[in-house]
């Protein structure tokens, strides 16, 4: 079947098997292979994008249902040479190790920001509860996402990336 | 110094001002991850390019009657369909472990876990190949399994390893480390004995990329290059070349950007040996990439020992001896990966952080129905379940004296007078300061405090609880004399080439799996020859360009390969200053390091840069004599022993006694892996591990029924904390060097997955002390913790 989509601005097009899952679509069609595919239950969120804003779990939508539709994908996330804030407050404040997850990781918050661009922590911490991130512990994520919104509302003064030890002073035995 | 002042405020523009070397600095390795531009197995889409997917076995046992794959070689995309009988012919059915025991690539005789690999198709895309799976007929002949641990023994229990020559039943190996009768004798005369059945059931790494490999045979050159989700390149090279017959130049193994490996990523697994042997012969590349039902059900699992303790002592609370008996499940295989002479890896450090008069285990290991494995999860070769049961014990030792448990661990810590400390099995603590760290700990949580606030709960019946573990790891495997994997020793090369114009390659044989290599080993080399990070480029995951090394797992990259880094830095910037004193004319005694430069002493402004230098090395112009130009060095280091990072760690949960609902409220972490070279990736590991404890603690398990069935086998079933269930970390550090690192550092990778698990059972043990509870075991789910609170705790397995 023939599928039509807006995908990061662009239109595309292409003859597709009808039970083929948008995750396999944009990887292998389309060659965005910053989505990723992490388990098979909707669990993981590792394959998350915007389809019309909403953060959409893609390995559990068959890609003929995003027909018609606008699809935004972590590669739509740099415009002109210019990052999303977000992506800088994940480089900043540490919010990924291996990256596995960070495609969805950043899209499911570009989408908590646009509809509530000061979130609490725990909003964060409930938008992103929907994905698994392996290495982080979490911590770091909310703390980049705080980092984007402060930047985004022009508010960034203190800088929470210092934070990376957030109570202690080095005692014991250094020499 | 405090810990504020050592964090510099940098971002990541500032990156190319930092003052060069260690410090907070951003990774290197993010652009691209940022970007959705890593490089991952999966993202790999070459010409002519095939899909492979595996037939899995769906009973726990059962003899392969008959294998029909007629109907799939009659699909139209199907290019292959292979069956163990087919690889049995090439001599390719069986695979050594690395464990010297042997696995089956596809199953000839039996199938002896369920999701053992049993046939693969390779097609033109990866639906078809999934499709044509279906279409495979297999007669089986199920037989009994044998999934209770506890009766694997028994002389009625059928034989899972019946390819093995006379073997009668389902042992797999004895072990034992300590000195059995000065621990009986320290026991028969010690004032209290405590003796708890401690279980630390199997869980799953499960990182959030799953396995999997491009396999691309050039049948001209007769060259094999393979791309795979390996943590150790160089180890896979050799065992392919052996297994397969390849001679070893000609194959080249490439680890690009993994995404999470925690162990899962040591073993061989079958899945990579099939895209080999489809790419051999197709003829194309071949792309396998399991699902996450296949990863949770087939590749390495972890931990699974039950364990008997002891804890000797006096009454006044000083501990005198610990003794362990323990039951290892194996699986079907002994895929263990840990050093040859060390089949229970590194759990000889069970006697933890104490100062102790005797210690004494005995182990035996068996076979099981169930997915082999044995090493894996960020344990540090079985350090995890080690610390999981001194850490136990002394709470339950704590409990029956009626003592606190901090102040019972302060009464018992090693002094730093004791160091270099030998245990009583025998292990060389490196270097080590126990009390502060715990102290800090303490201060961080306010731990007197949190105790008056318990006592007020207590009161009103409200359930909070408490939890503190002391650990002592050790890491950096290690020294050739005592460690090897499979006959090769467990050494780290290094090679740094200074380019004309001063900027620098460093090319490693470890590989990061989100460690972030690429920055931390910047900034080794960086300190040590004055380049800036940003101009030193680091290549790893990559036999074609890295010199050889046994890869990353168990903690060894910084105390093994950054050792290595420092030491070819170091190398190099002895010939500098040999091409520095013909420059200045001086004598190399006269010449002193400013870290990026020589100068002529007592005349700083005669002085040349490290960048001045590299180019002299390259240019025209005779050289002092006996040098010869180029500036770069290449070594393999051997490490003179593991390291020894230790913490304390406190967790305050609160217990909901309406649910039995475990929340964590609060989570202290206090560590000290000796010098600190990028504090920013040390806390990042720090708070991955921690998270990993709280899920083992509180919900991961991978059980099976009566059957053998797998009840773990997708992420609706197998629980992995999300951002919902912990809280946000309170870390703290302390500083002890290592003696003989180079530059002082410790393994930290997986401090926290060792120390956190106790930390967080102890807590939820302490909030449930008004019912009279001791211990209960990991998973403490809502169920579990309920069926505790009725006096109802019960093995998990």
């Amino acid at each position: 079947m023939q599928v039509t989509m807006s995908v990061n601005g662009a239109e595309v097009s292409r003859e597709i098997e009808a039970r083929l899952l948008l995750v396999h679509f944009l990887r292998d069609h389309l060659g965005l292979t910053g989505t990723h595919w992490g388990c098979d239950t909707s669990n993981c969120g590792t394959c998350v994008v915007l389809v019309d804003d909403e953060p959409v779990k893609s390995c559990t939508m068959l890609a003929a249902m995003a027909g018609g539709h606008d699809v935004r994908t972590v590669e739509g996330l740099e415009q002109d040479g210019v990052l999303d804030p977000l992506q800088r407050g994940f480089m900043e404040c540490h919010g990924l190790q291996c990256g596995f997850c960070t495609p969805g990781m950043l899209m499911t918050t570009r989408a908590l920001l646009d509809r509530n661009p000061d979130p609490t922590d725990h909003e964060i911490r409930e938008a992103i509860s929907g994905q698994i991130c392996r290495c982080t512990g979490y911590a770091t994520i909310v703390r980049s996402v705080q980092w984007a919104a402060a930047e985004q509302a022009g508010t960034r003064t203190s800088l929470p990336e210092q934070d990376d030890s957030r109570t202690s002073s080095a005692v014991g035995s250094a020499s | 110094m405090t810990a504020v002042e050592d964090r510099k405020v940098t971002g990541f523009e500032d990156n190319d001002r930092k003052p060069v070397g260690h410090g907070r600095m951003l990774r290197k390795e993010d652009p691209r991850l940022i970007r959705g531009k890593g490089r991952f197995v999966d993202d790999l889409q070459l010409n002519g390019m095939l899909h492979l997917a595996i037939l899995r076995s769906p009973m726990a046992h059962g003899r392969v009657v008959n294998v029909d794959i007629s109907a799939a070689q009659a699909h139209p995309k199907v290019k292959l369909v292979v069956t163990g009988a087919m690889l049995a012919e090439k001599g390719l059915a069986w695979m050594p472990t690395l464990s010297n025991d042997v696995q089956a690539v596809l199953a000839t005789d039996k199938v002896r876990f369920q999701g053992q690999e049993v046939a693969f198709v390779v097609a033109e895309d990866r639906y078809s190949a999934r499709d044509a799976l279906e279409l495979i007929d297999v007669e089986y002949e199920q037989l009994e399994p044998v999934v209770d641990v506890r009766r694997a023994l028994d002389p009625s229990s059928p034989v899972i390893r019946t390819d093995l020559d006379g073997k009668t039943d389902n042992h797999c190996f004895d072990w034992q480390t300590g000195d059995k009768a000065a621990t009986d004798a320290v026991f028969a005369s010690a004032d209290v004995v405590v003796t708890e059945d401690i279980v630390y059931p199997r869980v799953h790494p499960a990182p959030m990329e799953t396995c999997g490999a491009v396999a691309d045979y050039d049948a001209v050159e007769g060259r094999l290059t393979l791309w795979s989700t390996t943590q150790a390149p160089h180890a896979h090279r050799t065992l392919y070349a052996i297994v397969a017959g390849l001679p070893e130049h000609k194959i080249r193994v490439i680890s690009p950007d993994i995404g999470g490996g925690f162990g899962n990523k040591v073993p061989i697994y079958p899945g990579y040996v099939c895209a080999i042997v489809g790419s051999l012969l197709t003829g194309r590349p071949v792309k396998w990439v399991e699902d996450r039902s296949e990863n949770l059900t087939s590749t390495g699992f972890a931990r699974d020992y039950i364990m008997r303790g002891e804890i000797a002592a006096t009454k006044d609370g000083k501990i005198l001896a610990i003794r362990t008996n323990v039951l290892a499940d194996h699986g079907a295989f002994n895929g263990t990966a840990a050093p040859v002479k060390y089949p229970a890896g590194f759990f000889g450090v069970f006697t933890g952080s104490y100062d102790i008069e005797a210690a004494y285990c005995s182990m035996t290991a068996v076979y099981t129905n169930k997915a082999p494995g044995g090493v894996a999860y960020a344990c540090s070769f079985r350090i995890t379940e080690a610390v999981y049961l001194i850490e136990r014990l002394v709470d339950c030792l704590a409990y029956d004296l009626k003592m606190d448990s901090a102040e019972l661990r302060l009464k018992n810590l090693l002094r730093p007078e004791q160091f270099p400390y030998t245990s009583k099995t025998g292990w060389i603590y490196d270097s080590g300061n126990y009390e502060p760290t715990m102290r800090e700990a303490m201060r961080i949580a306010g731990y007197d405090e949190l105790r008056r606030e318990q006592a007020e709960k207590r009161r009103r019946g409200e359930l909070m609880g408490i939890g503190v573990a002391f650990f002592t790891e050790a890491v950096g495997a290690g020294p050739r004399k005592d460690m090897d994997i499979l006959g090769l020793g467990m050494a780290d090369g290094c090679e740094l080439r200074i380019h004309p114009t001063g900027k620098a390659v460093v090319r490693l044989s470890v590989q990061s799996q989100g460690q972030g290599h690429e920055t931390t080993f910047a900034q080794i080399v960086a300190e040590e020859i004055g380049i800036p990070p940003a101009d030193i480029d680091v290549v790893h995951g990559d036999t074609d360009n890295t010199p050889f090394g046994l890869g990353t797992y168990g903690s060894r990259s910084t105390p093994v390969s950054g050792a290595a880094a420092a030491l070819v830095a170091r190398k190099v910037r002895d010939k500098a200053r040999i091409i520095a004193s013909g420059m200045l004319e001086v004598s190399v005694a006269d010449l002193d390091w400013d870290k990026g430069s020589f100068h002529v002493k007592g005349d700083p402004t005669k002085s040349v840069t490290i960048q001045d230098i590299a180019m002299k090395a390259h240019g025209a112009g005779d050289l002092p004599e006996g040098v010869e130009g180029g500036l770069e060095a290449q070594i393999c280091y051997n490490p003179e022993n593991l390291t020894y990072p230790h913490g304390a760690y406190i967790c305050v949960v609160d217990i909901d006694p309406g649910t039995a609902q475990v929340s964590v409220r609060r989570f202290i972490a206090v560590d000290d892996c000796g010098t600190r070279i990028n504090p920013m990736i040390i806390e990042g590991q720090i708070h991955g591990g921690l998270t990993d404890g709280v899920g083992m603690a509180l919900m991961e398990i991978i059980a099976f029924d009566e059957d053998g069935n797998c009840l773990g086998g997708s992420l609706m079933d197998y629980l992995i904390p999300t951002a919902l269930e912990v809280p946000d970390w309170e870390t703290g550090f302390t500083v002890t060097p290592s003696p003989h690192h180079p530059i002082g550092a410790k393994g930290v990778g997986e401090s926290a997955t060792v120390g956190s698990p106790p930390a967080v059972v102890n807590a939820v043990v302490d909030a449930l002390k008004p019912f009279g509870v001791r211990h209960a075991d990991m998973p403490l789910t809502p169920s579990r913790v309920w069926d505790a609170m009725q006096g109802n705790a019960r093995p998990p397995i």
